[in-house]
């Protein structure tokens, strides 16, 4: 029989104001299996810790019960008590008086009596404990970047720089996300292609960093620090190691193409590079858009090439890698602004989204930086911005505020009067939301040095009148409605999960949140690791935001997947499901039931297997087993039927 | 399919222009409107009130009339009725204390209310059902050069669920005129509120809002607007007399009712009687268009 010694927490007077821990002491001292018993003020403190230590070594205890908080706060600090005083951690048991007794109850008897079960339950299940050791896996040292915006691109070099492999996937032809598309950047107002291109050539060159554009993940399969990946890469039709960037296929390709890097403001070739800094530099040839791959359609392009870059016949290739951790950036889309008819986008072409109004702005845009408008290419005297357009709406379109338009509005407004200087802008907004290092200082000295006007209320509708085009909306501080006459109208577009991302997921089976964004395995405490082992979030995949909040998390989630790059073995707790081989029929109930994947059925003897790895100890498959060959390790139908037996009895 | 017509009061008087033209038309087009028997009052604004089951009542027991007395569907021409008994009836179906209380009320009544019968406007059977292709082919006197604005005002598209079309973005009724061989503009007050009931305690309110809509139709190339709803035809049409009054550069435009301008493309005669109900006359416009 098991030396049990049993340690009563006070925890101050959380625990003590309501259960008699003196009476309990008293009571359990003869209860069977008790070794030794005592009672302490903190016994998380080390003094408490000391108390458990002696106890060991003096009373050969070799099971130890603390009656205190739930386990999940201080579970590990006893545990190590245990490891120190040469005891299995595994001849723990936590009897959480506190946050499911004495903050619960009032009176004393009660949550005394309470207390005195819950303890009693803990030194039954304590009895039949076995020792255990933690499961262990090798790790594969190299980590899977998904999405080339400044998220991934931070977190890829992050990894990169601290030793580790990595390998990147970016969808598109070049890496730089939405962040190489904007202008210039707040509140600071300095150029984000300045800022970024920098890290995109250091990507390139770095020797750790592989990176392969036109590719998506085709599959993924193993376990955390133990993944196969498959990367599906479209066809290289321009071999980047024979082009030599003359340039002279785009010029003779007959096709246009609405440029996606200019929001289709701007024109493309079906051969082309996206823009002028892009990483890598090699030709794209758009095959849905190509007239034909058929020589006799077209051929203009392989025709005129020189360096005999272009084949016709490549093939999209499959990728094989191995993967210890994986980071999905996989970034953010516009709200659809067709959602949003009454605004008349497509219908006015001085209509136009945020990111467009980023191009106008840029000096790499469609229009050199200059600011024109679409429809005849006036320069706007008055131009209105439409803050919250989708977002904070939860009865047509996102409920939640996509965090960052205020700001970019801003700048779109500033950026504006400094370039147009007897322009007029006005922001319609719903509140204005600033809450960042210099964000409130970059809206007031808006407000009070560059005379952009500032409306309270939302807009109802936009049409035309002439050359001009009418906001209709709503002042809430007068109460009045208003109409602004306006020569360009941008809306500030909230943002929602990049479009790619919803396959991406299924094909990780990693959890999303109602909006599609990905879910963090805890709001506060974990926000940068996915719940599934081994995945790591960083950027607007995540959530709406800027680009200094998407950094912090790329570089927080790169550094978590260091941690796992950088063991030896991962270690997993031992508290998972286990198969009794002679009970077990085979009927693989146990492998439709598990969530893990970490059931499988051995041909051989065929009896159920536990892959221990991926075992994470839910239960599911045991509660399902018909034959009561699953058991749960140190939760075994034996210990829960004593546990049951003396919360039945009440004493 | 049995469909039954609810006329509502303002069909047979101030707006029984709109159910003779709409009665017309329909039987051309092969389905003649049939009218259900002892149907009372719709119900009106009061039963937008959802704290007071007594004022969901009138709907309720037009609805359950019609359920007695075998129609699978009510059609409304007037938006009002369109929209008070369809709303009335999600009301009192989608909540079971709700459907409760009003039939144990009605318990006198010859049956409890189920609420099998739709409530559906004249606009959905004609697009949905007929099909504008369908109503081209009777079109006998194309409303050439006509150029019509299509004023939705908020019954046939608030709140959304009920709406006939796309609530912020709709066209039905442009459709319509298109078809018809006519101009369907669209102009940017088309959905504007009209003043509703402000126009019985707020004169001025609805004078404004008038001014307003018939300036903005006209600024967008309009020569004429259509409705489907009589409480904005009053508004738009009646009240142009105030409004010629207090602003005096103010021109007047006609105001139709949709069912007017069909019947005059399916070579139906206008009617004199029709033309009293107006207060904008109608027939300088139509002549001057060759289509009386």
């Amino acid at each position: 029989m098991k030396r049990i010694g049993v340690f009563i927490c006070h925890c101050g007077i959380n625990i003590k104001d309501t259960v008699d821990v003196e009476r309990l002491t008293q009571e359990l001292e003869d209860y069977p299996g008790v070794a030794y018993i005592e009672n302490y003020m903190f016994m998380c403190s080390d003094p408490g810790q000391n108390t458990i230590k002696n106890a060991i070594r003096e009373h050969k205890l070799d099971g130890i019960v603390v009656a205190a908080c739930s386990p999940t706060l201080h579970e590990s600090t006893f545990q190590t008590v245990l490891k120190e005083s040469n005891l299995n951690e595994f001849q723990l048991e936590i009897a959480n008086i506190r946050e499911q007794c004495s903050w619960v109850h009032n009176d004393i008897e009660q949550g005394t009596h309470k207390a005195r079960l819950i303890i009693k339950t803990a030194i039954e299940k304590l009895k039949l404990n076995e020792s255990l050791y933690p499961v262990s896996a090798p790790v594969t040292k190299k980590a899977l970047v998904i999405g080339g915006g400044i998220s991934g691109i931070q977190a890829a070099l992050d990894i990169a720089d601290g030793g580790y492999q990595v390998v990147m996937v970016e969808k598109k032809p070049s890496i730089g996300g939405h962040m190489i598309q904007l202008s210039e950047t707040f509140p600071t107002l300095d150029c984000s292609q300045c800022i970024l291109t920098p890290k995109m050539v250091a990507l390139s060159k770095h020797k750790n960093i592989k990176l392969y554009v036109n590719s998506e993940l085709e599959s993924i399969d193993g376990y955390v620090g133990n993944f196969n990946v498959k990367i599906k890469q479209k066809a290289l039709y321009v071999d980047p190691a024979k082009c030599n960037l003359c340039d002279d296929c785009t010029e003779v390709c007959p096709v246009l193409v609405p440029n996606e890097q200019e929001e289709g403001l701007g024109w493309r070739k079906a051969i082309y590079i996206p823009f002028p800094q892009a990483i890598p530099a090699t030709y794209t040839l758009d095959v849905e858009n190509c007239l034909g791959l058929e020589p006799i359609a077209c051929g203009k392009c392989r025709e005129k090439c020189t360096a005999e870059a272009i084949n016709y016949d490549a093939k999209e290739t499959i990728i094989e890698e191995e993967i210890g951790a994986v980071i999905v950036a996989t970034g953010f889309d516009l709200y659809p602004v067709e959602n949003i008819p009454e605004y008349g986008y497509g219908k006015y072409p001085d209509v136009i989204t945020s990111l467009q109004f980023e191009r106008i702005l840029s000096a790499t845009g469609p229009t050199g930086g200059e600011i024109y408008r679409p429809s005849d290419g006036k320069v706007p005297k008055e131009i209105v911005f439409v803050q919250c357009s989708g977002s904070r709406d939860p009865e047509h379109h996102l409920s939640y505020c996509s965090k960052i338009c205020c700001m970019y509005t801003l700048k779109h407004a500033k950026l504006y009067k400094h370039k147009i200087h007897n322009g007029q802008p006005y922001i319609f907004y719903i509140d204005i939301r600033a809450g960042g290092k210099r964000y409130e200082e970059f809206v007031q000295q808006a407000v009070s040095e560059e005379g952009i006007v500032y409306i309270r209320g939302k807009v109802a509708k936009i049409y035309k009148n002439g050359d001009k085009m009418i906001v209709m909306g709503m002042d809430t501080l007068s109460g009045k409605k208003i109409e602004v006459e306006a020569d360009l109208v941008v809306l500030a577009m909230g943002i929602v999960p990049s479009e790619g991302s919803h396959d991406l997921v299924k094909t990780m089976k990693i959890n999303t949140d109602d909006k599609g964004f990905l879910s963090e395995a805890h709001p506060k405490l974990r926000p940068v690791e996915s719940l599934q082992a081994g995945f790591y979030l960083a950027g607007t995949s995540q959530g709406p935001r800027d680009i200094p909040d998407s950094v912090s998390q790329a570089s927080g989630a790169a550094s978590k997947a260091l941690i796992l790059l950088s063991s030896d073995k991962i270690y997993h707790s031992p508290i998972i499901a286990w198969v009794d081989e002679d009970l077990c029929s085979g009927c693989t109930i146990c492998v439709g039931t598990c969530p893990y994947g970490a059931r499988e059925l051995n041909q051989v003897s065929k009896v159920v297997e536990v892959n221990e790895i991926l075992c994470e100890g839910c239960g599911a498959c045991i509660s399902a087993c018909p034959s009561g060959a699953a058991q749960q390790k140190n939760l075994t139908d034996n210990q829960i039927d004593n546990m049951i037996k003396i919360i039945a009895s009440g004493k | 399919m049995k469909s039954g017509y609810f006329p509502g009061c303002t069909l047979k008087t101030n707006a029984k222009n709109f159910e003779d033209s709409a009665m017309q038309i329909m039987e051309i087009l092969g389905q003649p409107l049939e009218e259900m028997a002892n149907w009372i009052c719709c119900g009106t604004v009061f039963s937008m009130t959802t704290d007071d089951l007594m004022l969901q009542l009138s709907s309720i027991r037009n609805l359950l009339r019609a359920e007695n007395q075998g129609y699978d569907e009510l059609v409304a021409l007037c938006s009002m009725c369109y929209n008070t008994l369809k709303r009335a009836k999600e009301f009192i179906l989608n909540d079971e204390e709700n459907l409760r209380k009003v039939n144990d009320f009605m318990y006198k009544e010859e049956s409890t209310f189920k609420g099998t019968t739709d409530v559906v406007h004249l606009l959905s059977i004609l697009k949905d059902r007929i099909t504008f292709d369908e109503i081209q082919k009777k079109v006998t006197k194309p409303l050439k050069d006509l150029k019509i604005g299509a004023y939705y005002g908020c019954l046939l598209l608030r709140p959304k669920e009920l709406a006939i079309d796309d609530f912020e973005d709709p066209s039905i009724m442009e459709e319509l005129v298109d078809t018809l061989g006519g101009d369907g503009i669209v102009f940017p007050y088309r959905l504007e509120c009209c003043g509703a009931y402000q126009t019985i305690i707020e004169k001025d309110v609805t004078i404004k809002r008038t001014y307003e809509i018939i300036n903005s139709a006209r600024e967008a190339g309009c020569e004429a607007l259509i409705t489907s709803c009589p409480l904005c035809a009053f508004n738009l049409d009646q009240r142009q007399k105030e409004t010629s009054e207090e602003f005096l550069e103010f021109s007047t435009m006609p105001v139709f009712y949709f069912t007017e301008l069909m019947a005059l493309a399916f070579g139906i005669k206008w009617n004199k009687d029709w033309t009293k109900l107006h207060y904008v006359n109608p027939e300088p416009f139509l002549k001057k268009k060759g289509l009386i």
